[in-house]
């Protein structure tokens, strides 16, 4: 073997030792100590032209497909007219549309505050679920129809039975919120159900001998939660849960069904106005804007916890 | 010794530390599922006593230091605690915790926490020392055990032995009159266990009561005022070492401690 072949047992393993006869272990192209990496990290020049080329070979081939299709032309104007693109960007509401920019901070202030309600939500209903004691049975039977009902319905036809259904109900001050109000309340209980299976597997996974030497100091059950377990379950949790609110991000669009003006709505308007759908074009940057961020700094933790509990593993 | 000040003694039902004989148990039972790991166990410990359990795995030791501390609920039988019965119902178990320290197999320290706060956590939360005195409380139980200058670091950088007196450290931080340890050096490199047994001794010698399950029959020989010796939830014989260990009265205790002298461990 005399070239270093990329292999899946590097992406665990350290670094390989030398084997004898001045021979360096592998490289692994790739797939060093440091776990998986987009681009070859330590692979030298070498891996990274053949990263380089089979890459440019890849997108080209893409870009070619797409340019040689017979309607190729027909969709690059509808998707990706400059000008549509623009004018959808800034808006103009006496053209009848709106900028689609400007309502993406309808999505972010949704984004947001759901976010905080969620958290908050979701761990109460993981620690009704976890608790034992008798007198929270009927709660406890209560949160597990809550996480299944709205785990089981689609989320769009949530969005649609708040924004639709509250407001019908006449009722003062709930029955008269903004569609944006309503939206948002849709996604925090849907959101609420995934996060707080989420926080229960968190809360699982820490040993139940952490709470023994909690409870054996003295600590009461509140306190052992509060300073020992819960920030332990945190831990353990946060690249899922952060996955869940990259999820989220895009899902604020599904508020625009109610008729608020966020930044898919807004696509949508100018799409029917104007037919061209550049602006769906620029929603879909203006969101890809918006998760990659929050996707790598995803990575950035897992990595940095998995760095961690090497380092731990090792002393 | 001097007492810490449980907020509670007030209620008159939680006990306070005082007397001849810090620990009672009478007919103690405890069952996991269909596996009942006590059969009824009576045990007496008095103040500053040492007390060494032996026994094959799953005879019952540490299920026996569990219950005593409360954290597994006998099933039937009582514990008193200085006089004070602690198996009663509506003690506050946390109070009663608070005078009786245990230290498991496998340390159990908190990982998310530095050394320091590993120590001091118990003492501001439960006995509201303020933090600065707690941490200096903190570094002078960690200076006696040889662990001054890792304040800041996490246990999982520490070698076994360190987590070990670490957690001794954290159990002593609340100033309990009696300590239980289960199997504490069980989990240990065999060159790690001599650090570990030090730390005992040195308790013992300062009139710490104690009830102490061990594989260490060495250990227990030098430093039991008593032992006993535990066979599928029952004491078999109680005894001090000298007479347990040479001349074993029971016909039990004599294939057990055989079968140790066979692995050379005694």
């Amino acid at each position: 073997m005399d070239e270093p072949q990329p292999g899946p047992q590097g992406a665990t393993g350290p670094p390989a030792p030398s084997m004898g006869g001045g021979w360096q272990g592998p490289d692994l192209a790739g797939f060093s100590s440091r776990g998986p990496r987009l681009l070859g990290g330590g692979g030298g020049r070498r891996a990274t032209v053949v990263s380089t080329v089979s890459t440019l070979v890849v997108l080209g081939v893409l870009v070619a497909v797409f340019l040689l299709a017979p309607g190729s032309a027909t969709v690059r104007h509808a998707f990706f007219s400059p000008t549509n693109m623009w004018q959808s960007f800034i808006g103009n509401p006496k053209k009848g549309y709106y900028s689609v920019g400007a309502a993406l901070w309808l999505n972010i202030r949704i984004f947001l505050v759901a976010e905080v309600l969620i958290l908050i939500l979701a761990l109460l209903i993981a620690l009704i679920r976890q608790s034992t004691s008798p007198v929270l049975f009927p709660l406890r039977v209560l949160s597990m129809a809550y996480v299944d009902l709205f785990r089981g319905v689609p989320l769009l036809l949530v969005v649609y039975a708040i924004g639709l259904g509250i407001p019908a109900l006449s009722l003062p001050f709930i029955s008269s919120q903004s569609n944006s109000v309503y939206g948002a309340a849709a996604l925090v209980l849907s959101y609420s159900a995934y996060v707080s299976e989420v926080y229960r597997a968190g809360l699982n996974s820490v040993h139940q001998s952490q709470v023994a030497a909690a409870r054996s100091l003295g600590l009461s059950q509140p306190v052992a939660l509060r300073y020992v377990i819960l920030p332990q379950a945190v831990r353990n949790i946060i690249p899922p849960l952060l996955n869940d609110f990259i999820s989220l991000q895009k899902d604020t669009a599904l508020v625009g069904v109610l008729g608020a003006i966020e930044a898919n709505q807004a696509a949508q308007i100018y799409a029917s106005s104007q037919f061209n759908y550049s602006s769906f074009t620029v929603a879909a940057i203006l969101f890809l804007i918006l998760t990659i961020p929050l996707a790598r700094f995803t990575d950035r933790l897992i990595e940095r916890d998995r760095r961690r509990r090497l380092a731990g593993a090792t002393t | 010794m001097s007492a810490p000040d449980p907020a509670g003694t007030g209620t008159g039902a939680a006990p306070v530390p005082g007397g001849a004989e810090a620990i009672r148990i009478e007919g103690l039972r405890k069952s996991f599922g269909p596996n009942e790991v006590l059969k009824g166990v009576d045990l007496s410990v008095a103040t500053h006593e040492v007390v060494c359990l032996i026994g094959a795995s799953g005879s019952g030791k540490s299920t026996l230091l569990r219950c005593a501390n409360l954290l597994e609920p006998a099933d039937a039988g009582r514990i008193w605690l200085w006089g004070a019965e602690v198996t009663a119902p509506g003690i506050d178990q946390n109070l009663v915790r608070r005078h009786v320290g245990i230290v498991f197999q496998s340390f159990n320290l908190f990982p998310h926490m530095n050394v320091l706060r590993n120590v001091t956590l118990a003492p501001t939360k439960v006995l509201r020392t303020p933090r600065a005195q707690a941490q200096d409380e903190a570094r002078a139980l960690l200076d006696r055990f040889g662990l001054l200058g890792r304040e800041s670091d996490f246990p999982d950088r520490m070698s076994g032995g360190q987590q070990q007196r670490l957690a001794i450290v954290r159990a002593l931080a609340m100033k309990p009159q009696i300590m239980l340890l289960d199997e504490v050096t069980s989990a240990l490199d065999p060159e790690l266990v001599a650090e570990v047994l030090d730390v005992i001794r040195e308790l013992a010698a300062s009139g710490m009561t104690m009830v102490i399950a061990t594989h260490e029959m060495g250990f227990a020989r030098d430093i039991a005022h008593r032992v006993c010796f535990l066979e599928e939830g029952r004491i078999i014989e109680d005894a001090p070492p000298a007479e347990l260990f040479t001349n074993p009265k029971d016909e039990r205790t004599r294939r057990f401690l055989r079968r140790i002298v066979d692995a050379g461990r005694l």
